[in-house]
């Protein structure tokens, strides 16, 4: 909605607040209705990977599958910062401080 | 051709079953042979707004478990013509609607009618899914209202993926929008969705716009599809919706606030 229309909404009107709340819970409602069975599971076993090198709780990964046109883009994010190094595993590269978030993204049609 | 209609809207009290009993009895009154099926197992309502509660014998269960045939469970209405009414159970649980037994009355339905009209219970569960499985076309009743709306959608939803056209893959299913309980003065007030919003949200093409109107509630009260109150805005505005449904052109009514007159503000009738 612009500000000219947000100046001259009526004072009661509050229709269009209805239209603004719904376009904006649909949008997020129909993308997660797209999005494959699968993400949940893929989830829970990356987070078992990572977990064998780094202690990591549940909220530390976040995966998104985004579509722009053609292309889908998987997100698979890991928060380090807070994660700390298993110290009975030998971890290649544990002397680099592990960056505050890496991020991996493939396309696919 | 037959075809299979399905009214539904997910959320529940939006208006399926007056839909439903208009809309068969509008197609029937136009020579097509109909049958309206209650989808709501255990809260049977259809039989009480198309005025047969007292004829029932036998209901869908009794023809899916073989129990009856179909001719000793289909009511044939005494005001319309060609028009049939199906009755579901009473009694027994929802997941009395096995996939194959609606499979098979459905099919033995499609030989004998043009239109079989579904009428399916609210929410996403079996009834639900079960109502939309075989649909050709939906009919998906919307009040101009947040609730409604959201579930529409959803509905909406599991018509793309859910139903056998889908599953089949298909041409898609028709889908239709009826917007329903609509008040232009309250439109105009800013205090409810306009057609346009709701369009624009849903992106369904309008089948037709039905106004509040008090007919609904004294169409039900007498078990009359309230189709046949040509006297009613509802009843004329569900007349241009079953028309524009069989390929006519006609313009949305009922669209403008009445303006009150003078006396009628002085005197307070409506």
């Amino acid at each position: 909605m612009s500000i000219l229309e947000r100046l001259f909404r009526k004072r009661n009107d509050t229709a269009s607040v209805a239209k603004e709340r719904l376009q904006i819970v649909l949008a997020h409602e129909r993308a997660g209705r797209t999005a494959p069975d699968f993400l949940p599971l893929l989830q829970k076993e990356l987070l078992s990977v990572v977990a064998k090198y780094l202690e990591v709780e549940d909220e530390m990964i976040k995966i998104t599958l985004e579509k722009a046109g053609e292309i889908s883009v998987l997100e698979i994010n890991v928060e380090l910062d807070k994660a700390r190094i298993k110290k009975a595993l030998p971890v290649v590269g544990a002397e680099n401080k592990p960056t505050a978030t890496t991020k991996k993204a493939i396309a696919g049609a | 051709m037959s075809k299979v209609i399905t009214i539904t809207s997910g959320k529940g009290g939006v208006g399926k079953t007056t839909t439903s009993a208009a809309f068969a009895t509008g197609l029937a009154q136009r020579g097509n042979k109909t049958v309206v099926i209650d989808f709501d197992v255990g809260l049977r309502n259809l039989d009480l707004i198309m005025g047969v509660e007292r004829r029932v014998v036998f209901d869908f269960i009794n023809v899916i478990n073989g129990d009856a045939n179909l001719n000793q469970a289909l009511i044939k209405d005494k005001r319309v013509d060609n028009l049939y009414i199906f009755p579901t159970s009473q009694t027994r649980d929802k997941d009395a609607l096995s996939k194959e037994g609606v499979a098979r009355v459905i099919n033995e339905l499609r030989d004998n009618f043009d239109y079989i009209i579904c009428d399916s219970p609210a929410g996403i569960e079996h009834g639900a899914l079960t109502a939309l499985y075989h649909a050709d076309a939906a009919i998906i009743v919307t009040n101009p209202e947040v609730s409604s709306v959201r579930d529409s959608d959803r509905i909406l939803g599991m018509l793309a993926s859910k139903s056998r056209r889908a599953e089949e893959n298909e041409a898609p299913v028709d889908e239709y929008l009826l917007l329903t309980r609509y008040s232009p003065e309250r439109v105009e007030r800013g205090e409810m969705l306009s057609i346009e919003d709701v369009q624009e949200i849903l992106s369904v093409p309008l089948i037709g716009v039905i106004p509040e109107s008090e007919a609904v509630l004294k169409a039900s009260n007498t078990g009359m599809p309230v189709i046949l109150d040509t006297q009613s805005t509802a009843g004329i505005a569900y007349g241009d919706a079953v028309a524009r449904f069989l390929g006519e052109q006609r313009e949305m009514r009922f669209l403008k606030a009445q303006k009150k007159s003078l006396l009628r503000t002085l005197f307070g009738k409506a």
